[in-house]
């Protein structure tokens, strides 16, 4: 997927003023999604299952060298082949050298951030290889020929109207087709896929370091079928999902359902051990897992952004999201969208190539309440801020401005006389021509000063 | 007790009435309110932008306007919650965390003040019949936990706070947000006022967020009435039955009402 970050404040005006439904779609799906993960939260100790949550996380990316070797021992003890990825292309090249050496004709996938951070499909394409994305709302997304816009419900920002058409327009479905019957139809195309499959590729939820387990969670069955249909079974994985012991990974599934989907845990879980251990026995004959980093390196050193790898990908932070809601995940311009995104992203890519992002956001804290690593969007999104202030990324005005204010603010006298200048020059026609507020004076009112300042009041004495 | 008003920018501009409610209220709850003089910003603009060292100098001077003051009260949540919980984060670094944490636990937004410190949760009867609808700010929601306070001093003087699906997400405000990500951040705010219930008011403890709502509403027609929540806490006391006074006067604490009754709003 390609980096249009920059493009944001376009697209999100877009994104609002062009396609209402996706607003429409997004805000129904997320508050829903909301709901459910508050819920599911006040079932349980959530706060004790966050701290500790956070905890473990916390030991992992503070040891990740020896749980790397950990795992790495456990899975080829396991039977499974591990290949290190620095970056995207050595991860394509590691995929598409397996390709070529099984000769895959066709892939089937599961659903994987991971996999479209890497930009892994168009690579298999090119190879001349087919690639079936088997989650309901990847495939429909892949039809369309989009990127996912949500981390766990991918066509989220999609109303059902559309998904009708399409369907009715590829499959041949009924036009006022229920959502069961849309299902139905795609199962149909899938399972001649999963079948014919020479390849599986999924992402991973966790791996366990101790036992060398890759743990995948989801409601549909179809990653299920993806790790053990085909003959080989490819799994990438990003370093940050490693955790220490089988005894985490319960509470872990546990945790990232009821903040995902506020189920209590998800339909599947699939936990990946290895190749079948004798022929005719169940399982591919190969598995592999590629370990990817692709930037995590760097975040882990950067002295604020580290925390932002201790992300499940639950998408709890974006269905509480306001600014999200709005929007929808395209507008973010990047594989990880909303709070998270805007956390993570200046880390994998660099401030640089992703602002405005760390700006894309009120602050308002909903994102840090919902995390079940606690992750503290909020505090990322200012030392990103500050980042982005000090490397001169912001416009000089707005620096300049705020300088002033501080210059001001420190002599008070002068702070009385310029702010009662500011406010009233506010309130008329002028400050439609003003920097910074003709751009609010589009979409609302301009505010109205009260007749006498509080000063004046006090100074005449308040009864 | 002796409190240190802190008015904020937005307040001493925007919304004096409601500042000279907050006043009133606390005078009538038996506080002696001063007004210290060489008070400006809080520094929040700066700090939310990423400009920390501009926003040190700020809450230097804030500090040192408030350091002897027994009380700060502030009629902004938002504020409230960058002396209380950013103050000591910011100033961790310019190594005067001492000075920042003693002031943040002096310092009080004005709803927390009245219940958390004076313990008080009937102001009168004044808001009887009243149906309003309560918007939190963020910060006075997510930072300071005032998750029920505003709530109860509202139903405890009579009015009926509707539910509202809305009523916990962000307006749009976010101080520079609005400016630089206009768009979105009207979107914000059309999701409030799209999902507002039929209400006399809608009260808000933050002037930031009535700024924002109130322009956005204006634009679209909306005819919504904005009330602060120091306005509306007073006037929440302004049907006070003077049996019931002069028995809280005689414990001596609290002031005699000021004859405010049936003041028009702002
Ligand atoms: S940042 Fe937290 S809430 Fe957001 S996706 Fe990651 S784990 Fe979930």
């Amino acid at each position: 997927m390609s980096v249009r970050i920059s493009e944001y404040a376009t697209r999100s005006r877009e994104a609002i003023r062009d396609r209402p439904e996706v607003r429409t779609a997004v805000t129904g799906a997320t508050v829903a999604f909301d709901e459910k993960r508050r819920r599911a939260y006040g079932e349980v100790d959530a706060d004790s299952w966050r701290r500790w949550a956070e905890g473990v996380k916390n030991h992992l990316l503070t040891h990740l060298d020896d749980y790397l070797a950990e795992a790495e021992a456990q899975l080829e003890a396991n039977g499974a082949d591990v290949h290190w990825a620095r970056d995207a292309d050595e991860a394509r090249q590691i995929v598409l050298a397996l390709a070529a050496r099984h000769s895959a004709r066709s892939v089937v996938k599961g659903k994987s951030m991971l996999t479209e951070e890497v930009e892994l499909n168009p690579a298999l394409e090119r190879a001349g290889i087919e690639v079936y994305e088997t989650d309901l709302g990847e495939y429909i997304l892949q039809l369309l020929d989009e990127p996912p816009s949500h981390i766990v419900g991918p066509a989220i920002h999609k109303t059902l109207e559309q998904v009708q058409h399409l369907f009715a327009d590829r499959l041949e479905t009924d036009p006022g087709g229920d959502p069961d019957e849309l299902a139905r139809a795609a199962r149909d195309v899938l399972r001649d896929a999963f079948i014919n499959a020479d390849m599986g590729i999924t992402g991973g939820n966790f791996l366990v370091a101790e036992t060398g387990t890759v743990a995948l969670i989801e409601n549909e069955g179809n990653i299920r079928l993806t790790t053990s249909l085909p003959r080989v079974h490819v799994a990438l994985v990003g370093i940050e999902k490693l955790l220490p012991r089988m005894s985490d990974l319960a509470g872990f599934l546990q945790l990232t359902a009821r903040a995902a989907t506020g189920q209590p845990i998800g339909c599947f879980v699939s936990l990946v051990q290895g190749p079948a251990s004798a022929p005719g026995d169940d399982g591919p004959e190969e598995v592999h897992v590629v370990l990817v980093d692709n930037g995590r390196t760097d975040v882990l050193l950067h002295e604020h952004a580290w925390e932002a790898l201790r992300c499940v990908r639950c998408g709890a932070c974006l269905n509480t999201c306001p600014v999200y809601r709005q929007t929808g995940g395209h507008a973010y311009g990047w594989v990880y969208s909303g709070p998270i995104g805007s956390v993570l992203d200046p880390g994998l890519l660099g401030l640089h190539e992703a602002m405005p992002l760390p700006f894309a956001s009120s602050l308002c804290g909903a994102c840090f309440d919902a995390c079940p690593v606690r992750i503290p969007i909020p505090e990322l999104l200012l030392s990103w801020r500050e980042e982005a202030q000090q490397k001169g990324l912001t416009p000089w005005k707005e620096r300049a401005a705020l300088a002033g204010l501080a210059t001001a603010a420190t002599r008070p006298p002068l702070y009385r006389a310029a702010a009662r200048i500011g406010t009233r020059l506010g309130a008329t026609r002028a400050a439609r021509k003003l920097p910074m507020l003709s751009d609010w004076s589009n979409d609302r009112d301009l505010p109205r000063p009260s007749p006498h300042t509080f000063r004046q009041l006090w100074r005449q004495g308040i009864k | 007790m002796k409190v240190a008003l802190f008015v904020t920018c937005l307040a001493d501009h925007y919304f004096a009435e409601a500042a000279a409610d907050a006043v009133r209220l606390l005078r009538h709850l038996g506080c002696e309110v001063t007004f210290p003089d060489a008070q400006t910003c809080c520094g929040q603009p700066a700090y939310n932008a990423g400009m920390s060292r501009e926003a040190v100098r700020m809450a230097d001077h804030t500090m040192e306007v408030f350091a002897d003051c027994e009380a700060v009260v502030l009629p902004s949540g938002s504020c409230a919650t960058m002396v209380k919980k950013f103050y000591p984060r910011l100033m961790e670094e310019a190594d005067r965390a001492v000075q920042a944490a003693a002031l943040a636990d002096r310092t009080f937004e004005l709803a927390e003040f009245i219940m958390r410190r004076l313990g008080v949760t009937r102001l009168g009867d004044g808001l009887a019949g009243r149906r309003v609808a309560l918007h939190q700010g963020c910060h006075a929601l997510r930072e300071l936990r005032l998750e029920t306070e505003p709530a109860v001093l509202l139903e405890g003087a009579g009015a009926e706070v509707v539910p509202w699906e809305a009523a916990e997400e962000c307006c749009g405000f976010g101080g520079l947000f609005s400016v630089k990500m206009t768009d979105v951040s009207a979107a914000l705010a059309d999701r409030k006022l799209d999902s507002l219930p039929r209400v006399d008011w809608v009260v808000s403890g933050d002037g930031g967020c009535i700024l924002q709502l109130d322009g956005r509403g204006r634009a679209r027609g909306d005819g919504v009435e904005f009330v602060h929540l120091a306005t509306a806490l007073w006037r929440g006391v302004d049907g006070w039955a003077g049996e019931a006074m002069a028995e809280r006067d005689s414990g001596g604490r609290h002031g005699r009402s000021n004859g405010q009754a049936g003041r028009r709003l702002e």
